[in-house]
């Protein structure tokens, strides 16, 4: 983030409401008093809109703004955590009485002046995304008149399509972060989302297909190379695709799971028992194995905030570390944690810049960017023809995962039989369930087709959601069990 | 009167009921032919407690305003969370620029009048109290304390916590409708994790809540529940892939029924995006099977007098006789279905799932042998189809007895035939949630494990 993109936020969210830096100094003067560690600020606006048309009408569009300061102060492994939604000096300064109730002493401790400190910071200079606003990317006519072809885009496609819902949402967001440790940081976040949904029904028989995308750019984004029409397409042929799906199988089976958003694998399998939050206080089925094989010498896995313009990239994380590439499984080794500051200095090592947070009114944790897994050499067709009998998993919904017994689900919204090498049948949705620990020691293929997700990744824990991404490549599982209905 | 002066969240509801009625006015003024606004305010202390020392300290407070004007049949809607008078003025130009983008929808607009609720009855449901972080700490830590005493096998804690939150939330429009209802909620959680002697780690927890503060279950309790929940899940095996019959432990089973109302929901009715489309007045459930919904009883986490359009809640029988009896509507669904709105804007009030038999232990004696589930994971509901597939752990029972904890397995059928095959029902009834029900007992699904 270059100086303007600060002095840019500085003056938006603090200028307005006659703050100065001088005055925040000040106030983090009181926060940190004698037993205090470290204390941070954190101010954030958000502006986000939406646009929805159903039915060929559209009926609705919201306007929102979101502002406040959260303010934490850590002693030891006590956090103290006060917020307010008016940005003023008063507010603050009673959030701050709040926070450091933590800790009992007195008196101001021997913090170094702001400025010195600040010089040891990293600074990034990093613009992983434009920061204007994307809410002003394209006029209200044009984002309507998206809405409207995409509508009559799936009508168009097969008669059969009967309902269409469209949405387009965008978001411009500005964080400040001033911590007690010399950090000064801002960012500025834009965040845009398309999404279609379609009912089919065919001789009384109905299903659903969605698609969507998105990511930290403007709307424009979705006019180029036909993006929407694509995702429209791909609904619809969800759709009909379901129309035609049997009973998924039963049991244990080989699992070929497709590039892309499939990666959904990784964040919960893997990536949630390597926050550092879990292994400091040893409740992860990861605790104390950095160094261990937990994947088959094929795999390797990271966690990256700094790809451009993608929905899990940041330029800073909340507590106003720069983003990093974090290597988390190479050739099948634990390599490491992903860290916020608390956790870091209490399992003695640095920030890797995954604090985040879902909001000013929320506490930050270590949480996970865009996850996902290097390509390998297999030929995709050549992972499907080893497969004599198993489940070819395209696409799924959500995930979820059990930290500490390490077992994990996901279900899929798309996937096949394989039957003797070859894709045969499309199957309903079925839920696969795994162990997190030992899932990738059985990954005995990967493929050289390494894809990002669309842009579609939300994940929430504690109660706070934040944007993510997932990829990886084709990859073959020997055994998985496979929760559908048809039991032979 | 009081023994000690409490700030009580509604204590400035005058003024916001003046900010309300002058944001209606300035709507209609600007071109809004009808127009209704939300005003929340929330504050809210939550303490945990790790390992016998606090842990996190956190208070909230938090403010809402949302606006949604209508200028003829075209809808615009707008919110923010600063309440100042420049802000809310903002927001309601907001929702007026919105409007005149939205095309005319002929079904849009406020609740009609005559369905509002008329009298505001008082559901008992605020019972403020002034607590330090210190005196909460207290209970977390005996709750903490309690759960790693219960048992040697319990290695780590996710500590134990403690949170009261008090809500009001003020609903106005051009109707003439102002009201408001304040509201108090309590908690107090622990999660622990036993080790096994291979070092397998199993995560469990228990809670408890209510309105009122006196009415939680006490800290030594809710841990020792954590522990023994926690402790019966050491050392899980898989099964072999098969059809068995099902039970859900109560505290899952509401979800079965939450799937259900929202099958049955507006929403998902006009959409077509529901498994019991046309379905009203045919049976969904066996017929000894009922619901009743019955929203105004006092001090309940699910009461509220009017729904979040001011329309009055009723009670209703949703299921009689294992029949469906009713859709649940907001009037914008109502519109588009051609019925009238059921007080439904906003979710479910209070359900009572009728049972069979006295306890979990005759509902798994009626099963003899097969599945009990104690937790479900993952997203594989799907509400247009009823297709069923969900990962789970629990236990295998046999001879009516649970034998061993289960992992790593799932179940899977339609919603529409589970809902056919519910057996039976128990009287261990958990009260903490929005939908009562016991354990359910369901005749076959297919469980994948090996």
């Amino acid at each position: 983030m270059s100086e303007n993109a600060l002095a840019f936020v500085e003056k938006q969210l603090l200028a307005k409401a006659d703050l100065s830096l001088a005055q925040l100094e000040k106030v983090m003067g009181q926060l940190m008093v004698k037993q205090i560690d470290m204390a941070d600020l954190y101010f954030q606006a958000t502006h986000i809109e939406s646009w929805g048309l159903e039915d060929g009408i559209l009926k609705e569009g919201s306007f929102s703004v979101e502002q406040g300061v959260g303010i934490r102060a850590i002693s030891g492994e006590k956090t103290g955590f006060a917020h307010a939604d008016d940005i003023q000096l008063l507010s603050l300064e009673s959030a701050v009485r709040a926070a450091k109730s933590i800790a009992r002493g007195v008196g101001n401790s021997n913090i170094a002046s702001m400025t010195a400190l600040r010089s040891k910071q990293p600074s990034s200079s990093r613009s992983l995304y434009v920061p204007t606003d994307p809410l002003l990317s394209l006029s209200e006519k044009d984002k309507i008149a998206l809405l409207h072809e995409a509508n009559t885009l799936a009508h168009d496609i097969d008669s059969r399509v009967k309902r269409v819902s469209v949405s387009l949402s965008g978001s411009h967001e500005m964080i400040l972060v001033l911590g007690s440790d010399g950090t000064l940081a801002a960012d500025i976040r834009p965040l845009v989302r398309f999404n279609v949904r379609v009912i089919v029904d065919h001789n009384g028989r109905i299903e659903q297909g969605s698609a969507g995308g998105g990511g930290r750019m403007g709307y424009t984004y979705f006019l180029e190379q036909g993006l929407s029409q694509s995702m429209v397409k791909e609904a619809v042929r969800l759709a009909l695709l379901n129309l035609e799906a049997k009973q998924a199988p039963a049991g244990m089976m080989p699992v070929v799971l497709g590039p892309g958003w499939p990666g959904v694998l990784l964040h919960e399998a893997i990536g949630h028992g390597l926050e550092g939050d879990f292994n400091r206080k040893g409740s992860s089925a990861f605790s104390g194995r950095i160094g261990e094989r937990v994947a088959s010498p094929l795999c390797t896995i990271v966690d990256d905030g700094t790809l451009p313009n993608r929905r899990g990239s940041i330029n800073i994380d909340d507590e106003g570390t720069p983003s990093q590439s974090t290597v988390l499984i190479e050739r099948g080794i634990l390599k490491g944690y992903l860290q916020d500051k608390l956790n870091a200095k209490l399992m003695k090592t640095h920030s890797t810049g995954n604090g985040r947070r879902e909001s000013y009114a929320s506490l930050p944790l270590p949480r996970m960017t865009n996850t996902y897994m290097l390509s390998g050499n297999s030929v995709p067709e050549e992972i499907i023809a080893s497969v004599d009998k198993g489940l070819y998993a395209v696409n799924f919904g959500g995930g979820q995962v059990d930290i500490t017994s390490g077992k994990f689900v996901f279900t899929t919204s798309e996937a096949y039989l394989i039957e003797q090498g070859k894709i045969t049948q499309p199957v309903k949705g079925a839920t696969l369930v795994g162990h997190g620990p030992d899932i990738l020691t059985k990954v005995s293929m990967v493929g050289n087709d390494l894809a990002l997700d669309p842009g579609v990744g939300t994940c929430g824990k504690e109660g706070q959601s934040v944007p993510v991404g997932v990829g990886q490549p084709t990859l073959k599982i020997d055994a998985m069990t496979v929760g559908g209905t048809n039991h032979e | 009167m009081s023994k000690q002066a409490t700030f009580r969240i509604d204590s400035e509801q005058n003024i916001w009921k003046t900010l309300i009625e002058e944001t209606l006015d300035k709507a209609k003024a600007q071109g809004a032919t009808q127009a209704e606004v939300g005003l929340g305010v929330s504050k809210g202390l939550s303490v945990t407690v790790r390992l016998g020392e606090i842990e996190t300290v956190e208070f909230h407070q938090d403010r809402s305003f949302g606006i949604t004007v209508y200028a003829g049949q075209q809808k615009g809607s707008a919110s923010t969370n600063d309440l100042s008078r420049a802000s809310i003025e903002q927001t309601l130009s907001a929702a007026l620029r919105i409007a005149r983008y939205a095309e005319p929808d002929p079904c849009a607009g406020l609740a009609d009048k005559a369905d509002l609720a008329k009298e505001i009855p008082d559901l008992d449901l605020y019972h403020p109290e002034v607590l330090t972080p210190e005196a909460v700490s207290v209970w977390a830590k005996e709750c903490e304390d309690a759960a790693r005493e219960a048992d040697k096998r319990i290695c780590n804690s996710e500590g134990a916590s403690f949170g009261q939150s008090e809500n009001y939330r003020l609903y106005g429009n051009t109707h003439g409708f102002l009201a408001g209802c304040p509201s108090s909620s309590y908690s107090l959680s622990c999660a622990v994790v036993a080790k096994d002697a291979q070092g397998g780690m199993q995560r469990d927890h228990d809670y408890t809540v209510s309105r009122v503060l006196q009415a939680l279950k006490k800290p030594r309790v809710v841990g020792i529940e954590a522990t023994d929940k926690a402790v019966r899940r050491l050392s899980p095996q898989k099964i072999t892939t098969g059809r068995f019959p099902v039970v859900f432990s109560a505290d899952i089973a509401s979800g079965l029924f939450a799937s259900f109302a929202s099958a049955i929901s507006g929403g998902s009715l006009y959409r077509h995006a529901s498994f019991l489309l046309n379905k009203i007045h045919q049976p969904i459930f066996p017929a000894w099977l009922s619901i009743k919904e019955r929203p105004h009883i006092k001090r309940l986490l699910g009461s509220a007098p009017f729904d979040s359009e001011g329309v009055a809640t009723v009670d209703r029988d949703i299921v009689k006789a294992g029949i469906l009896e009713t859709y649940l509507l907001s009037s914008y669904s109502a519109r588009k279905l051609g019925l009238k709105t059921t007080g439904h804007a906003g979710g479910l009030h209070n359900w009572f799932v009728s049972t069979t038999c006295p306890d979990l232990a005759s509902v798994l004696k009626t099963m003899d042998k097969g599945v009990y589930v104690t937790e479900l994971m993952g997203f594989g509901v799907n509400g247009v189809t009823g297709d069923y597939s969900q990962g789970i752990a629990g236990f295998w029972v046999e001879n009516g007895h649970i034998q061993y904890p289960i992992q790593e397995v799932t179940i899977a059928s339609n919603l529409a035939e589970m809902f056919k095959q519910i057996v039976a029902i128990g009287g261990d009834i958990d009260t903490r949630r929005n939908i009562q029900t016991g354990s359910v007992l369901i005749e076959s699904m297919t469980v994948a494990g090996n």
